[in-house]
């Protein structure tokens, strides 16, 4: 059979492939921007920030320039006590705000018009810093979370409320989530419990709303391992997650997770330098029965790794 | 002697050094890549296992291991046919053998440092989209831009009246793939967020596959059989049916990748049945491929090219088979995010696509290096570590998958399905350490064939000359 000439081939292309963008691409972006942001989506934004990953701001993805979450008892300018407890979320200067903050129409209908009606998200600048809080609030009988510019309407600055929570009550969240990422966490674990019995076992799966202004959502696709986006409802404790990363057949035999024990970086709380080889002699040594118990696990320095991402997983997935 | 071919004039560059190249190149990464692969499934099956080195931990590996075989190795052997089936099919020859070197070259200097970079952990965090996008606009322009050039060239510079279908995919499918990438990076370049960004995420991956890994890998059977056997194509008309039922079916099912996910129920109920509908393009091209090897099928046993070739084909059933249904919403949420899932993702790029391209590099670098293979005793040997390795894998996931999803539906403790795994862990490790020695054997007898194969003589093919050892 002779080849027969195609007159509308480039063209053919063009105009299917582009019919299936558009049902693909330009259908769904019309639901997208419908979403409502939860309270669960402004906090998870406002203590990521920008973005998670690679970005100017963090090339290395280490976590740097990232907000830093903290719990107030009480009011850093006025000293009034705060009960219960509130979290804000502190851009020290030159940190980049959330994509909420730089787009609110990102934040959805409602939540839109409260953060810059009641919130003066606008007038927050990211060369002085801004201290941000979601709040409660009425948008056409209908109650929503809006964000709230504290600098602005309570006169909180960065350095201000950083030294009334202290670093006790301070949650490297951001930095957590970036840790999370960059150490491929997220190859075995997902943070999306799915529309079936396991959401018995894992917690509910999450809303439409959930999710504005986060980026990246990393799912995860491979489940190896337990989801984990409500693991702090499961289990809170840090000195288990503590022990869990450094070694994690410590408190789970079977557990085929690897060690995490780099991320305590070269020395413990105390400033003296964690000595990993004698630690894996004498795990071996109580491996082989040789110890009755198991050698003591360092205590994370503050600005360790492992205590930014069990931050993470503490403040926000719960 | 790349260095030095890459600053000559086109005209004295020998036809062929493209592919040549870029065959290499593909092998090499196919060694790495496979060999990452088992390294990783060690550490899945003995966590303790090289540990407490950040550099050597799971995190760290597993996406350098994903896009190397991607990337580099099918990726790469993309390149390296259409190198040398294009001219061949257009009765011409290479656009630009220059350019063809210029790709490869930038191609693995890309590679390596996007995926040095991954190692380190400097990652996008999106799944298969992790190269951070500075990489993928190296991809995008560096790599894909110059290999669609000279694609394109080459087909506009044809002297047969039509263009077969093997090259209708290559025009389109580097087009594609070049948008797809486009739009796949947007939430980085343009920062969206949240579920635009989650589904763009599956909406890259799944296109990456659809619209580049299967019908590029579909396209040079149609070139590599009819060629091999010297039967014509059983049906042109139905390699048309093929190519544009996958442009109009397979660009849209990302969302079912993203079934749990809050994502407008009509999306996913649209993307289940196109997933569906994949099926049309799949039974198409399997039995135009299977029809036309009427009357050779001793080649299957007697032809290395062949037997490749075709067991990619055999694959494709239940590849398809499973891809079709698998993603509805009856039998997703049992097996969703569990090992069935990678299985069936080996199953496309390790069993059916790999072993297409498998041959088409055997085939090509035996014509344009006008050697024959040096060894077939070698040649078989591959073909069954990588079969028997391939089907341990597959087996084994699938099964661990099964596990999993009874597990999950079951409310078992997650701890007991990691126990209930481990046997299956091992023998994925086992498996994949097959399918990695094979490769090993293949890149020596490769090297060999270009030393010290037999030279064939002109107007002859490599596989017409009898095997040596």
């Amino acid at each position: 059979m002779a080849f027969r000439r195609h007159k509308f081939g480039s063209a053919g292309i063009g105009l299917m492939f582009g019919f299936s963008m558009c049902i693909t691409l330009f259908g769904p972006s019309n639901d997208f921007r419908s979403g409502v942001s939860t309270w669960v989506g402004l906090d998870k934004q406002l203590s990521l920030g920008r973005v998670i990953g690679f970005s100017y701001e963090d090339p290395t993805v280490s976590g740097d320039g990232k907000p830093i979450t903290v719990i107030l008892n009480k009011d850093p300018k006025t000293g009034v006590a705060i009960d219960p407890p509130i979290r804000a979320y502190v851009y020290k200067p030159g940190v980049k705000f959330s994509p909420g903050v730089n787009h609110p129409e990102l934040l959805g209908p409602g939540v839109e018009d409260l953060s810059m009606r009641d919130g003066k998200i606008s007038s927050a600048s990211m060369s002085s810093g801004a201290v941000f809080t979601v709040s409660k609030g009425v948008f056409n009988d209908e109650e929503v979370d809006y964000i709230e510019n504290a600098s602005a309407t309570r006169g909180w600055t960065p350095d201000k409320t950083l030294r009334t929570a202290g670093d006790a009550n301070s949650r490297y969240v951001g930095k957590g989530k970036t840790i999370y990422i960059s150490e491929g966490c997220w190859w075995c674990h997902t943070l999306l419990p799915e529309q079936t019995q396991d959401w018995q076992m894992f917690g509910q799966p999450p809303f439409l709303g959930d999710f504005n202004g986060e980026m990246p959502t990393a799912f995860g696709s491979d489940r190896k391992a337990p989801d984990i986006l409500h693991v702090a409802s499961r289990n809170s404790s840090r000195e288990w997650m503590t022990m869990h990363f450094f070694n994690p057949r410590l408190v789970q035999p079977n557990s085929i997770m690897p060690r995490f024990d780099y991320l305590w970086g070269k020395q413990d709380a105390n400033g003296n330098s964690i000595d990993f080889a004698k630690w894996r002699a004498d795990y071996s040594d109580y491996l082989h029965g040789k110890r009755i118990y198991a050698p003591e696990v360092p205590e994370p320095a503050r600005d360790s790794e492992v205590r930014a991402l069990i931050d993470w997983i503490l403040t926000s997935l719960k | 002697m790349l260095m030095k071919y890459l600053f000559a004039k086109n005209d004295e560059i020998p036809a062929g050094s493209a592919t040549i190249f870029f065959g290499f190149s593909s092998i090499f990464w196919f060694v790495v890549g496979t060999g990452l692969g088992s390294f990783n499934a060690a550490k899945l099956a003995f966590p303790d296992w090289v540990t407490g080195t950040e550099l050597f931990a799971f995190g760290h590996m597993r996406q350098v291991h994903v896009l190397a075989v991607i990337i580099g190795w099918i990726s790469m052997a993309f390149g390296m046919t259409m190198m040398y089936m294009t001219p061949a099919l257009g009765n011409t020859k290479l656009w630009s053998e220059k350019l063809g070197l210029w790709t490869v070259f930038l191609w693995n200097i890309g590679l390596s440092l996007g995926l040095l970079l991954l190692w380190m952990g400097i990652t996008s965090g999106r799944e298969y989209n992790d190269l951070i996008w500075p990489i993928d606009l190296v991809v995008i322009f560096g790599v894909l831009l110059p290999l669609g050039i000279n694609v394109w060239m080459t087909i506009a510079h044809r002297k047969t009246q039509g263009i077969y279908i093997t090259n209708w995919f290559f025009g389109a499918c580097i087009f594609m793939v070049m948008i797809v990438f486009l739009v796949g990076q947007s939430p980085e370049l343009f920062n969206l967020t949240g579920l635009t960004e989650a589904y763009l995420t599956f909406w890259f991956a799944h296109n990456v596959l659809g619209l580049w890994i299967t019908p590029v890998a579909a396209a040079i059977a149609y070139y590599t059989i009819p060629k091999l056997t010297g039967n014509p194509l059983y049906s042109h008309r139905i390699g048309h049916l093929h190519f544009w039922a996958i442009i109009v079916f397979y660009s849209t099912p990302a969302s079912h990748h993203l079934m749990s996910a809050p994502l407008p129920e009509w999306l996913k109920s649209f993307a289940s049945v196109e997933g569906v509908l994949i099926l049309i393009p799949a039974v198409a091209f399997v039995a135009n491929i299977l029809l036309t090897m009427k009357g050779k099928w001793t080649m299957f046993v007697e032809n290395v090219e062949t037997k490749f070739s075709i067991t990619g084909v055999l694959l494709a059933i239940p590849l398809n088979m499973q891809g079709g249904f698998q993603q509805t919403r009856a039998i997703n949420w049992y097996v969703h995010g569990t090992g069935w899932i990678v299985a069936h993702a080996h199953l496309a790029l390790l069993g059916m696509s790999s072993f297409l391209e498998a041959a088409a590099v055997y085939f090509g670098l035996q014509q344009m290096l006008r050697r024959k293979l040096y060894s077939l005793t070698l040649a078989n040997l591959h073909y069954w570590f990588f079969i028997v390795g391939f089907c341990i894998y597959w087996i084994s996931m699938t099964i661990a998958g099964l596990i999993q999803g009874a597990g999950k539906i079951y409310e078992v403790p997650y701890i007991d399905v990691v126990v209930a795994e481990h046997p299956y862990m091992i023998a994925r490790w086992v498996g994949g350490t097959m399918v990695f020695t094979g490769n090993v054997v293949w890149l020596f007898n490769m090297w060999m064939t270009a030393r010290e194969g037999t030279l064939v003589p002109e107007g002859r093919y490599a596989h017409e000359l009898a095997y040596e050892r």
